[in-house]
């Protein structure tokens, strides 16, 4: 139990940085309505630029916006695949994923590379989660980060071209019928995305002290489940955008906390991913199966007349 | 207005399934034309009203629309002309949007999004007396989602949309054939009230020949991808279902069988 409370503040932390890229999941999987699993990649694209741009001597907050830029780069990529090149959205991001994997290499050099907190100006690591002055506490710094992001994006998807990439995903045929540039959107919504993917990638190699060309293997499904659990647990409380936003933040949090008791609970880390996809599995079949077998059969006729 | 030269369109050539869906349709339509368009399934109905739409491009021919030729303009950018209303209910508004967004969507039709609000108080106000033209209470439903509405009132939102700015020309593809008969003619009430009051330019599909009859001013019966009946104004008032009937036999050499047509 003790093990658990102490890493308790370090859940939290991990949590609140994969609710980044879990927002960036947000925005194509539920937004733009395509799984996108070009993040796979972005997830580590992100933490190698940061990383070898900040051995080269920049800026920590420069490598961080060219990390941004990197992904927004891989989404436009798996865009116009998709876009132009007609390739179903989900074939079009496993080959951007795939390409990343030699573009990661070459970014790096080599499959890992530590960065110490000690030599480098960091912004966050998991040394500063307790014990730290409040201005060099992580949680606090990624929360920041959390809150930041939520309020672009409500300003952002409240405007004419955000409301318009909104119907874009809800329904594309009336999109077009309205004037709207489907395609264009879409690629800008899969680089919106995969740019937070990859500050959160950044964002992480900097709190483990090290980025390495598998860390984002599987990320798809961590964003998922994020996206899943906030949605379950505050649906009916959450309505706004900004909030629902806010949720999946907290439920990449949840994910988090869970997963350190299970680990504090003793079981085989090995078993960790199956673990993770076994429950997104299930949570993704409940609203199936809800309307499969739930659902009571709608009385129609009569009754529209009276409303319309 | 409207300019369609001997357009032509097949679809999957080469296969077993080719089907050739417009056979050299040529039409003019003039400012402020309501036509109603009418003929059998297959006859090239939806793929005309697609045409001009932009939805694909046709495969030979022009289309003039108010002196712009759009034959290869992409569907995004015809739009600007254009209001449409489609059958399926579902098709002309975003479920998960608000009345009013959605609104605010139609209202920009043609214009460049930018990073400007999606939607002002102002525009809000007025939607809310537009609504309340329809007389249905969506002008106190202004921020629902379009999701939680009926089918006629959908589509009674979707005309709103179509027409928000006035379009150059409306296409209406059987917009009332999915609701129940009520809720239909009180679509079509609404139709022709906003079509009148802006002398809106109209080509308005359905399977109901005395719908046909009762609306607009021009009349055309399409089969197998060509207009093979035209009838304007004085004769269009005097037409009834059975001269139709008549008339189709006679151009086409069959029979109009179709018993959705003969239902309705």
């Amino acid at each position: 139990m003790e093990t658990l409370f102490n890493a308790l503040p370090g859940a939290v932390a991990q949590g609140l940085i994969w609710g980044i890229m879990a927002i960036g999941v947000y925005i194509t999987y539920k937004v733009l309505d395509i799984a996108d699993l070009t993040v796979d990649g972005t997830m580590c694209t992100g933490g190698a630029v940061c990383i070898v741009m900040l051995m080269k001597g920049h800026d920590i907050w420069f490598c961080m916006l060219c990390a941004v830029a990197a992904g927004m780069l891989a989404g436009f990529v798996t865009g116009i695949l998709y876009t132009w090149m007609g390739i179903p959205p989900i074939l079009a991001g496993i080959l951007t994923q795939l390409s990343l994997w030699s573009v990661n290499l070459k970014i790096l050099g080599k499959s890992n590379q530590a960065v110490s907190v000690d030599k480098y100006d960091l912004l966050v690591s998991l040394r500063n989660v307790k014990n730290v002055p409040l201005h060099k506490n992580t949680i606090l710094i990624v929360a920041i980060f959390c809150v930041v992001i939520i309020a672009l994006l409500y300003w952002f998807f409240g405007t004419e071209l955000g409301c318009s990439l909104r119907a874009t995903g809800c329904n594309p045929s009336m999109s077009r019928a309205q004037g709207i540039n489907t395609k264009r959107n879409i690629v800008l919504g899969l680089m919106i995305s995969n740019g937070l993917v990859c500050l959160s990638s950044a964002l992480l190699v900097q709190y483990q002290g090290f980025v390495d060309i598998n860390m984002g293997r599987g990320a798809i499904v961590i964003g998922l489940a994020a996206v899943i659990i906030g949605n379950v647990i505050f649906e009916k409380i959450f309505r706004n955008f900004a909030l629902k936003l806010l949720s999946v933040a907290i439920g990449s949090v949840i994910y988090y906390i869970v997963l350190q008791a299970v680990i504090a609970m003793g079981i085989d880390t090995d078993l960790l991913k199956i673990l993770s996809a076994a429950v997104v599995a299930i949570f993704l079949a409940v609203p199936y199966w809800k309307q499969k077998y739930f659902m009571k059969p709608v009385k129609r006729a009569g009754k529209e007349g009276q409303n319309a | 207005m409207l300019e369609v030269k001997e357009i032509y369109k097949t679809f999957n050539p080469g296969t077993v399934n080719e089907k050739t869906a417009l056979d050299g349709l040529s039409l003019k339509l003039e400012e402020g034309d309501f036509v109603t368009v009418i003929g059998g399934n297959g006859a090239g109905k939806s793929t005309l009203l697609n045409a001009l739409a932009g939805t694909w491009f046709v495969d030979e021919g022009q289309i003039i629309i108010d002196g712009t030729d759009v034959t290869k303009m992409p569907e995004h950018k015809r739009a600007k002309f254009l209001g449409r209303v489609f059958q399926d209910p579902m098709m002309g508004t975003a479920a998960t949007m608000g009345i009013d967004e959605n609104l605010a969507l139609a209202a920009r039709r043609g214009k460049s999004r930018g990073l400007r609000g999606g939607i002002s108080r102002k525009e809000r106000d007025e939607y809310r007396e537009l609504l309340a033209t329809l007389g249905l209470g969506l002008e106190d439903r202004l921020t629902s989602k379009v999701g939680l509405l009926s089918g006629g009132q959908r589509q009674a939102v979707t005309l709103l949309m179509a027409t928000l700015q006035k379009p150059r020309l409306l296409l209406l593809d059987e917009h009332t054939a999915a609701l129940d008969p009520k809720t239909a003619a009180k679509v079509l009430e609404t139709t022709n009230q906003i079509v009148n009051a802006s002398r809106l330019t109209t080509l308005m599909i359905t399977h109901n020949m005395k719908d046909a009859i009762a609306n607009g001013n021009r009349l055309i019966m399409m089969n197998k991808g060509k207009v093979i009946l035209d009838i304007k104004g004085e004769e269009k008032k005097n037409l009834h279902v059975s001269d139709l009937l008549q008339k189709f036999e006679q151009v086409s050499g069959s029979e109009l069988v179709n018993d959705r047509m003969m239902l309705s």
